[in-house]
């Protein structure tokens, strides 16, 4: 039923807009274009940050130190209650939402989506949001480098968001 | 911050691959991801390009005044200083929905919009580097997530094998819930905080 409605909801909000438009004498297919060649902007502002952050992700990754953070951070990490599997997860979930999404679904082949891990990988994924990445195309497209507090206060909710996932998974 | 993280990032990875004799690997990963990120780029390119046109068709006519004008409260309540009127509020106002609903690719180009907004209404040219509190409570929010059905994860549970895809929907829920909270309440100590400081205003 909610998947339905999730599928369902992509040409409601369309055909309700588009229908609204032309209800009210609008030329929406001129508005479509004049909004649709601001859209071409805003990736050509979006792409950069993309391939830099995805570049040093996958850096990251092929030379194994993510791996070996992952090992270090294991017994620290288990004090706070973070299973080991979920390091390199919660790690890269900061930076890249299609590198994370990734390492999400190894776990599910791993262990299993309704395991502890599987379960804990799906909500984290599900109830965060990539914290730099963020920081790094909105901030960056209107030139800001003070970022004050932002970054406190989103490390903050998304270790709020993690430490929730993994209570209610166990 | 970024630039130290960023640099940290791609120099880890070259010097760990470099001590365990793997360049060439770190070297195919970095072209494979960058020619990833360029896919990606170009699915957004589609979509996002597509919601860009919804939304402008939905403003054109009337219809995103409408929703900000439904969102009022809650506006004014994390916003104390855009008053009735700013431009930002509108595309603060579908930004929220959109990322409630899921629909991240029309969530990002109108917070593209309202940072813009924001920017734009600044008096002071000589703090434009600086983030004003309501380009932070916007940011902080915005990470601390607010999809309320996580409609990927679940296909993928489902694609997985998984006996009850569904079963991430009410963990997630509350985990989205503590999370925005969080925000919330933080976002509102930084602001009282700076009440009277007049440091960065709207």
């Amino acid at each position: 039923m909610i998947q339905w409605m999730s599928r369902m909801l992509i040409p409601l909000i369309v055909s309700y807009v588009v229908g609204f438009g032309i209800l009210s004498n609008r030329p929406v297919f001129e508005d479509f274009l004049a909004g649709a060649k601001e859209g071409i902007k805003t990736v050509a502002d979006v792409l950069p940050t993309l391939i830099g952050l995805m570049t040093a992700v996958g850096v990251l990754r092929a030379s194994g130190f993510l791996d070996a953070l992952g090992s270090w951070l294991a017994v620290p990490a288990s004090w706070i209650g973070i299973p080991a599997p979920l390091i390199p997860l919660v790690l890269i979930r900061m930076v890249s939402n299609s590198a994370a999404t990734g390492l999400a679904l190894d776990i599910f082949s791993r262990y299993g989506p309704d395991s502890f891990l599987g379960m804990a990988a799906s909500v984290i994924m599900s109830s965060t949001e990539t914290v730099f990445y963020c920081i790094s195309i909105y901030f960056g497209s209107v030139r800001i480098t003070k970022t004050r507090y932002v970054l406190p206060g989103a490390l903050l909710a998304t270790a709020v968001g993690i430490g929730v996932s993994i209570f209610l998974a166990a | 911050m970024l630039n130290y993280l960023w640099g940290f990032m791609i120099l880890a990875g070259m010097c760990w691959g470099a001590a365990n004799g793997e360049l060439e690997v770190v070297a195919q990963g970095l072209v494979d991801s960058a020619g990833e990120a360029v896919e990606l780029g170009l699915t957004m390119l589609g979509i996002m390009s597509f919601w860009c046109g919804i939304l402008k068709v939905g403003s054109q006519a009337g219809l995103i005044d409408w929703l900000a004008g439904k969102m009022g409260p809650l506006l004014d309540f994390l916003y104390p200083k855009l008053e009735k009127g700013h431009p930002a509020r509108q595309p603060i106002a579908v930004n929220m929905v959109a990322n409630m609903l899921g629909l991240g690719m029309a969530a990002t180009p109108a917070g593209l919009a309202a940072m813009k907004a924001l920017q734009q209404g600044r008096e002071e040219p000589s703090n434009r580097h600086i983030a004003t509190d309501p380009m932070c409570t916007f940011l902080i929010i915005n990470i601390s997530s607010l999809q309320l059905v996580p409609i990927n994860m679940i296909a993928y549970r489902n694609q997985y094998g998984s006996m009850d895809p569904l079963g991430v929907l009410g963990p997630a829920l509350a985990a989205t819930a503590c999370s925005t909270l969080t925000a919330v309440v933080f976002c509102k100590c930084m602001d009282r905080k700076n009440r009277g400081r007049k440091v960065m205003g709207e």
